[in-house]
Order: C-alpha cells, then sequence, then structure tokens
C-alpha cells in the first residue's frame, strides 16, 4: 500500500505522537488523532502518479526534515504591523509558528453570541462542544496532509457566531512564520461555525518574518448555517522559500452565503484545496481566486464545488499569471449530484503566460448527473491582448508600463470584488511590486 | 417534464436494429493467449519475422502493464484468457477474386447493415475494404486506386506486398508499448487496413473500411496504418456496426495516421457497435487508441466520430502537431443512451511552431448512461504561436444521466492561445414550445433540435456519412418525444 513511505524523520514523530499525546486530552479527540496519525503514516506523502497531485510533486516537503517548533520564537509587534493592512479596523489574532500569541492579538470587545478563542485554549477549558466541529468536515482520508494536521494538532481559531449575530468588524487572523532551525512545521486548524442568519468575515493571512522557509499545513472547517452570511479571505503572501498546503471545507445550508476569496503572491511550493458542499437549497458560493508565480514558485489550486442539493448556485473565477519560471496549477471540479436540478455553476479560469520558462496547466471539470441545470465551464491561456497593447502604445504610453498595465488589470479583476478597501489595496500594492513592470503603477486606496 | 420523462422511457427502450448473427464456417483459434497463440496468428498469416517479433516484443511488454482505470467507466474485469484471439471466416484459404465469388451470406450481411457493396462502390464511388471480423474479405476499386499509385489493401496484404513500408512506420506513432490495450493490439492484432497515398497524390476517392464483429466471443483487434506522402491528400471512413450477443465484446483497435509536409488525412468514424440491452448486458468494450502524427511542414490531420454504440467505448483520437504550421482537428459527437459509458475525448499534443488545433465535442447522455469528454490540450515550450479553440458541449436527455468534461490544459509557451468552452444544458421547453407551435411534432421538433446540436459536427463528415450519422441520430432517439 505505502509506496510512499514516510522518511524515517516523519516516521519518528509519527511515532513519537503514537507513544502518547501531550496532556490530558479527552477520549474523542485521542482517537481521531491517533487516527489520523495512522493515516498520514500508512499514506505518506501524495506522488505525481497520483491523479490529484499530476501537476504536484511535494518532494521538496517529504525530504526535508520540518520540526514543530519547540519554542516561542521571538516577534517584534513593528514586523507584524509590516504586514497588517493599513487602515483595517479588525479584531485580530496572531499566530506565530502554529500558536497563539495572545501578546500581539486584539479581540477587543466581540457582541454577545460570539466566541473567538485559540484553539488549544478551548481544547484545555471545554472541550466537548468541538466534538462536532473539529475534523468532521475535514476526513484524514481527503489527504495525508489533512491527516497529519489532525495528527500534529496544536493550535488554532474558533469561530461561533449565534444565531442572528453580525460581526461588524472583520476577524484577521495573522499566521506567520519564524525564522526556525532547523525548519518549522506547523498545523495551524481554523474553525468556523456561523450560526443562522449569522454574518461575518475571516481573514485568514498566511505570511512569514524574514528568513523563514518552514512548513504551513493548514486546515479549515467552516460551517454557514441557514441564512448566515460568510466572507473568508485566504490571503497567502509567505516568503518565497517557504511552504504552503492548505486544505479548506466549507459546508452550506439552505440560502447562506459564502464569498472565498483566495490570493496567492508567495510561497515556494503551495498547494490549496477548497471543498465546498452546497446541501440545501438556496445555498449560493463565490469563488474568487488569483495566483501570481514567479521566480520558481509551484502554486495548485484545486477547487470542488459539490452540489448536493437542488437550486444551488456557483459562481468561479480564478485567474492566474506565470512569469520567471514559476508554474501555476489551476484544477477546478464542479459536481452536480444526481438530483440536484435547478443547479447554477458558472466556473472561468483565465491564465497569462508571460515567460518562456513558465508553465500553466488548467482542469476545469464537470460532473454533472442532473438534466435540469444550467452549467458552464471555460479556461483561457494566452497573453497580453494584441489591440490593447496599441491602444496604450498609440497614446504615448511605453511598451513596459503598457504591458504592467494590463497585466495589473488582468488581476484586478479578481481583486476588486474584494468587499474589504483596505485588503484590497495592499493586495493591490504588493502586486504591483511583484510585477516588475507595474512598478509605475500608483495604487490608490 | 412528463412527456420528457415518457420521451426517454422510449429512447431507452429502442430495440438495436443491426442485431442478427451471420451463420458461416469460422477458423477460430481456442481462447487463451500465450506466446503459442501469437506464433499461431502470426504463422496463420504468413508473416515475415520482423512482424513476429514485434508481436512477442509487444506483448511481453503487455504482461507487465496495467489495466487502466483513470476513465470514468465501470466494468467487471476482463478475463483475457477467455477470449479467443483469432477469427476469420474459412473460405480465407481461397479468398474470393471477385465480388460474385463472395459467400452470398456475408453479402447479405452487408446488405442488412445498409452497405449494400455493389450500389454503394458504383454509385457513391466508394472503394470498400470490408472486414468480417478479422479477415479483409473483399476490396473494390483497388485497380482504380492502383492507377493513381495508391496502396488501399488490408493489413496482411500490406505485410506481403510492401513490408518495407510496414516496417518504416508500423507503431511508429502508436508504439507497441504506448498502453495496456494497444499492447495488446500490438501483440494479437489480426488485420486491418493499410493505405499509402504516394507523393502529390489526391486521392481519387473516398476510402471506406466497414468493420463488423460477427462470431461469438472474439475479440477483434484490428491496426489500421495511413501514411500521406508530401502534399497527398486522402479521406478515410470507417463504419462500424455488430450483431447482438449477450457476452461483453472487447473491441482493442489500433489507428495510426502518418502526415509528411502539406498532406492532408481526414479520418471519419461512425461507431454503432452493440450498445448492450437496456440493463447493461452485453455490448461492445470498444477501447481503441488512434493517434495521428503531422509531421509534415503544413500538413494535417483532421478526425470526425460519431459514436452512437459500444457498451463502454475508451477513445481518444489523437493529433502530435511535430510539423511547423500543421493542423490537428477533432470533430465528435458521442451518443450515449441505456447504460451506456463513454469516455471519450482527444489529445492535441503542438510541439512545432504556428500549430493550430480544434476541438469540437457534442456529448448526447439518455437513459442511464454517462458520457465524459476527456481531452488534453498541450503546448510545449518551443511550440511558438500556436492556436487551441476546444468547445465541449453536453445535452441532458434525462434525470438519471451524466454529463462530464475533464479537459487537462497544460501551456509551456507564452505565445499559446488556448481556449476552452463548455456548456451542459437540456432541451429547453420553450424550444420545444415554439416548434410545436408551428406545427411540427415533438419527435421531430427534438430530432431537430438534436440535429442542430450536432451540425458543427455532421458537416464534417463526408456526404454519405452524414446522411448516414443523421440517421443514426435519428433512430437512436426514435420515439425519444411522444
Amino acid at each position: 500500500m505505502s509506496t510512499n513511505a514516510l522518511s524515517q524523520h516523519y516516521a519518528e514523530q509519527v511515532q513519537r505522537l503514537q507513544d502518547g499525546l501531550p496532556g490530558a486530552i479527552p477520549e474523542w479527540l485521542a482517537g481521531r488523532r491517533h487516527g489520523a496519525a495512522a493515516r498520514f503514516s500508512e499514506a505518506g506523502f501524495p506522488d505525481p502518479r497520483q491523479e490529484e497531485w499530476k501537476y504536484t510533486n511535494v518532494r521538496p516537503i517529504a525530504t526535508k526534515p520540518f520540526m514543530a517548533a519547540v519554542s516561542d520564537a521571538p516577534v517584534s509587534e513593528e514586523a507584524l504591523r509590516a504586514m497588517g493592512f493599513e487602515g483595517l479596523d479588525a479584531y485580530r489574532m496572531v499566530f506565530v509558528d502554529g500558536r497563539l500569541r495572545t501578546e500581539f492579538s486584539d479581540l477587543g470587545e466581540l457582541p454577545a453570541g460570539v466566541t473567538v478563542q485559540g484553539l488549544a485554549e478551548a481544547l484545555a477549558s471545554d472541550p466537548d462542544p468541538l466534538e462536532p466541529l473539529l475534523g468532521t468536515l475535514a476526513h484524514d482520508r481527503f489527504s495525508s496532509f489533512a491527516a497529519a494536521n489532525m495528527a500534529f494538532l496544536t493550535d488554532g481559531a474558533v469561530i461561533r457566531l449565534g444565531k442572528g449575530v453580525r460581526l461588524e468588524r472583520p476577524l484577521h487572523l495573522l499566521i506567520v512564520g519564524s525564522a526556525g532551525s532547523p525548519a518549522t512545521w506547523s498545523h495551524p486548524r481554523v474553525l468556523i461555525q456561523a450560526g443562522e442568519g449569522s454574518e461575518a468575515t475571516v481573514i485568514e493571512h498566511y505570511a512569514d518574518l524574514e528568513g523563514a522557509s518552514g512548513f504551513t499545513n493548514t486546515v479549515t472547517e467552516l460551517r454557514a448555517e441557514a441564512g448566515a452570511q460568510l466572507r473568508h479571505y485566504l490571503l497567502q503572501d509567505h516568503a518565497d522559500s517557504a511552504y504552503h498546503v492548505g486544505s479548506v471545507f466549507i459546508q452550506q445550508r439552505r440560502d447562506s452565503r459564502v464569498t472565498s476569496h483566495n490570493v496567492n503572491l508567495g510561497g515556494r511550493l503551495v498547494r490549496h484545496d477548497l471543498n465546498v458542499d452546497l446541501t440545501e437549497p438556496g445555498a449560493e458560493i463565490e469563488l474568487n481566486g488569483l495566483f501570481l508565480v514567479g521566480g520558481r514558485q509551484h502554486v495548485d489550486t484545486h477547487t470542488r464545488v459539490h452540489h448536493s442539493s437542488p437550486h444551488t448556485t456557483s459562481r468561479e473565477q480564478y485567474r492566474g499569471i506565470g512569469q520567471g519560471h514559476g508554474r501555476g496549477v489551476f484544477k477546478g471540479r464542479v459536481l452536480v449530484e444526481r438530483g440536484a436540478q435547478k443547479t447554477d455553476a458558472q466556473q472561468h479560469s483565465a491564465n497569462l503566460l508571460l515567460s518562456p520558462n513558465a508553465e500553466i496547466d488548467t482542469k476545469p471539470e464537470l460532473e454533472i448527473y442532473a438534466d435540469d441545470v444550467k452549467c458552464a465551464h471555460g479556461a483561457t491561456v494566452g497573453q497580453l491582448d494584441e489591440t490593447s497593447m496599441y491602444y496604450l502604445r498609440s497614446r504615448g504610453i511605453d511598451a513596459e508600463a503598457a504591458r504592467g498595465m494590463l497585466v495589473f488589470a488582468f488581476a484586478d479583476e479578481v481583486l476588486e470584488r474584494m468587499e474589504l478597501a483596505p485588503v484590497r489595496t495592499s493586495i493591490e500594492r504588493r502586486l504591483a511590486a511583484r510585477l516588475p513592470e507595474a512598478g509605475a503603477i500608483d495604487v490608490i486606496g | 417534464m412528463s412527456t420528457h420523462s415518457q420521451d426517454v422511457e422510449q429512447l431507452v427502450k429502442r430495440e438495436y436494429k443491426y442485431g442478427f448473427s451471420t451463420d458461416i464456417d469460422q477458423e477460430i483459434l481456442p481462447p487463451g493467449l500465450n506466446e503459442d497463440v501469437i506464433r499461431a496468428i502470426s504463422a496463420k498469416k504468413h508473416e515475415p519475422e520482423f512482424m513476429l517479433n514485434w508481436r512477442l516484443e509487444a506483448y511481453r511488454h503487455w504482461l507487465t502493464m496495467k489495466e487502466p482505470s483513470w476513465a470514468h467507466v465501470h466494468y467487471p474485469k476482463i478475463d483475457y484468457q477467455a477470449v479467443s484471439y483469432y477469427a476469420a471466416p474459412k473460405s480465407d484459404d481461397d479468398a474470393p477474386k471477385s465480388l460474385d465469388e463472395v459467400d452470398p451470406k456475408l453479402l447479405e450481411t452487408y446488405e442488412k447493415l445498409g452497405i449494400p457493396l455493389h450500389e454503394r462502390a458504383r454509385l457513391a464511388g466508394v472503394a470498400v475494404d470490408a472486414v468480417f471480423d478479422s479477415v479483409s474479405v473483399t476490396t473494390t476499386f483497388k485497380e482504380k486506386l492502383g492507377e493513381a499509385g495508391v496502396i488501399f489493401c488490408s493489413f496482411s496484404e500490406a505485410v506481403h506486398n510492401h513490408p518495407e513500408l510496414v516496417q518504416k512506420y508500423l507503431g511508429t506513432v502508436v508504439p507497441s508499448g504506448d498502453n495496456y490495450f494497444a499492447a495488446l493490439n500490438a501483440a494479437v492484432f489480426s488485420d486491418g487496413s493499410f493505405v499509402y497515398i504516394p507523393k502529390g497524390v489526391r486521392c481519387p476517392m473516398e476510402l471506406s473500411t466497414y468493420f463488423r464483429i460477427n462470431a461469438m466471443d472474439t475479440g477483434q483487434f484490428e491496426r489500421t496504418l495511413i501514411i500521406a506522402e508530401e502534399g497527398s491528400h486522402v479521406s478515410y471512413l470507417e463504419g462500424c456496426t455488430a450483431p447482438q450477443r449477450d457476452r461483453n465484446q472487447l473491441h482493442a483497435a489500433v489507428v495510426e495516421l502518418i502526415a509528411l509536409d502539406d498532406a492532408e488525412i481526414k479520418y471519419s468514424t461512425v461507431q454503432n457497435w452493440y450498445p448492450g440491452d437496456e440493463e447493461g448486458k452485453g455490448g461492445i468494450y470498444n477501447f481503441v487508441t488512434k493517434r495521428g502524427e503531422c509531421r509534415g511542414r503544413n500538413s494535417k490531420i483532421s478526425w470526425t466520430q460519431v459514436e452512437a454504440g459500444s457498451a463502454i467505448t475508451w477513445k481518444y483520437p489523437s493529433c502530435v502537431l511535430l510539423g511547423d504550421n500543421s493542423v490537428g482537428e477533432f470533430y465528435s459527437v458521442a451518443v450515449g443512451n441505456n447504460m451506456q459509458q463513454i469516455d471519450s475525448g482527444t489529445k492535441m499534443i503542438h510541439v512545432g511552431k504556428n500549430t493550430r488545433s480544434t476541438i469540437i465535442s457534442k456529448g448526447i447522455s439518455a437513459g442511464r448512461a454517462n458520457n465524459a469528454y476527456r481531452g488534453l490540450v498541450k503546448i510545449l515550450g518551443g511550440a511558438e504561436g500556436a492556436r487551441n479553440y476546444t468547445q465541449c458541449d453536453s445535452l441532458l436527455l434525462g434525470d438519471r444521466c451524466g454529463a462530464h468534461t475533464y479537459p487537462y490544459i497544460e501551456v509551456k509557451n507564452p505565445s499559446a492561445q488556448v481556449e476552452h468552452e463548455a456548456t451542459t444544458s437540456k432541451i429547453g421547453d420553450d424550444q420545444i414550445f415554439y416548434l410545436k407551435q408551428r406545427g411540427i411534432s415533438e419527435e421531430d421538433a427534438v430530432n431537430m433540435i438534436v440535429n442542430g446540436f450536432c451540425k458543427e459536427v455532421f458537416g464534417e463528415l463526408p456526404m454519405e456519412f452524414a446522411v448516414e450519422a443523421q440517421a443514426l441520430l435519428a433512430v437512436s432517439l426514435e420515439g425519444a418525444v411522444g
């Protein structure tokens, strides 16, 4: 079975875990973690012969001896501030190497009916309410990485919104890696439960302190109850030497609406899996994504939208830009279950390939078992439109600046869907900085 | 809605028109596969040694391979030892010299299939190389083709008469170890067609082969090789029907096309093999490897297929665009009904500069059928200015079928333009209403809409085939609307 046996390094870590889980933890959790450890050890790291990993070889992760951080790394308030979003008035939780750092966090006055807690703290104080939330959407069998996250679970965020509560200010989860040596791996887990008719914005923001080259392996489980409205930002701005694998699971009930923004600007080797299950009529998901790969970056995003109930809607727009020796991968799957009539699913993947050494792979998939549906997808890979270039050039703009403008505009079509202006502006600035030719663009917030 | 489900009911109930079997003496090898069987096949066909060695090499490779399981199809495990790998009409030893000598029963079979050799050959100007099970029975219009220098004969004849061409090109597009079924084919293939168009020749007529699986439990493993020399042009048609049987029959064919500088090959298929009954019992397993290489500059290979039959279709006619400015095309209509499973599509591999490809795929699913498009568009680093356009549309008739699209797009050249579009829909109530309002019966309306849906593909078929394809579609949808 195990063609991808774990290296001795990881096998030892699993063994240590199986010998005894640290601290006093409830039985249900111990069971799940032991199961996950066994699963991780049995399946090993995926290899490119597996269809789901066809375009992404995780060997660099599998062969590096990542270790869990043993102590709190020194962090300066200043470094964290530099990663923040100027002008954003938000609740803040800061995680370093996967552990919550309360000294940098600020949850201020939360409205009644809202709980926001560190996962370690929640498990220590009152674990049982978490039993139905933790590891129930994210199954170990989903991937070895999801299993590893459960097995090596340390901390994360638990966000619970009561019925009808509206969280006015967004919640900013700043999850950063430090320059530990040996390089660290961390397994943050984010649990979001949005009660009936509640509303909130959660920003999952991954970044690194200078010199970091660690591996962040995250799992997010998000439940939107009937009528809930959630905006979920997944912003990955790691150091170019860092590794990231993230799996997001979204389950939506009747008339709930979730918007997901997934932006990838950093990272050496990045893989995202966004899994959405629309389980009741009226559920609606909007998926917006952008990746920019340059240098030797590799970013792979897989989305799966599962229409398991009639009258559900999905809108998906992913854009990618390939520069340098970068490789960008998008695989989007729309599955319409038997009986999920009146499904309306639109999916689009547009990509710009700007360098002879870059590569873009895209695979939009439709799997449909119901007849009364509207489903369409489209995918394009190409370069800048010549007529647009001509238009700009004819107005006295030099070729380089014109290119920069067009690439920026291409990416901005995804970014401009973001509701939070300070986040959008800040990302636009980072994007402009990453486009060699877009230096001239002055992003005005 | 109610009329629609009724339509589907009736559509599901349509019977296979071509279900009969011809009772003539056959020479059949006992079931089983080993090196001796391969030697026996090769010996029966009096093949030169290079062929036997090639077959054995393929067989040994096949033994090391695993049956692919990635396609969206499900079937019980095939027992390759239970299949007979060779069946030929007995009259093979004293092969007919002209149509008059052909076993009248055989001719009758073709008659029932709607291929009247005499008329068709004479009126339509089509040379038919009819493959009855494994051995080519008769070839017409050979002389006329001979005048133009075109070689159109059965594979066995080619092996004897033109071994240098066979040896030069066989397996160069689909190597013997290419995939599980191609390797099996290479080991045991019994016959097929061979076409060679010399330099600068425009083939004076459409070439056509009718394949037919007749004997029970014999796999048909034919192999087609078409070579179009510099500046030549050929259009090749292939049609398939098979009689009704309870057991699944395996069909693993290989087609290789080679187009040199400025050459053009157009390959059209109408496949209407027995799809199995309403419960999915019986039917043909159609596991086919078809690939063309545009080796020369400005060459063009165009695949057109109408896939209406077979219990399972596993088929990806592909183009490798090696020559600069070469063109690949794929036009497909795939109709799945009852328990049929289709996993079909194409691969366009762009290697040369300014290579262009077009993919138009129309999938129709009814009953409990699953119909998947699976395609690959790959632009390699050197394919400067490559261009691809892909359109995959699916039409669902009924709520128990499935339509799937799995396009792979891999681009390594920044000057390439690749576009993919796909839609899934059903026949709109408003469309039916519009047509009914104008006095068109519901059945005709559905036919009209479905034909319109497939129009882009039918337009690519040679005229005779287009008519047949439309008729086939109408038969498939017979009673589709009450």
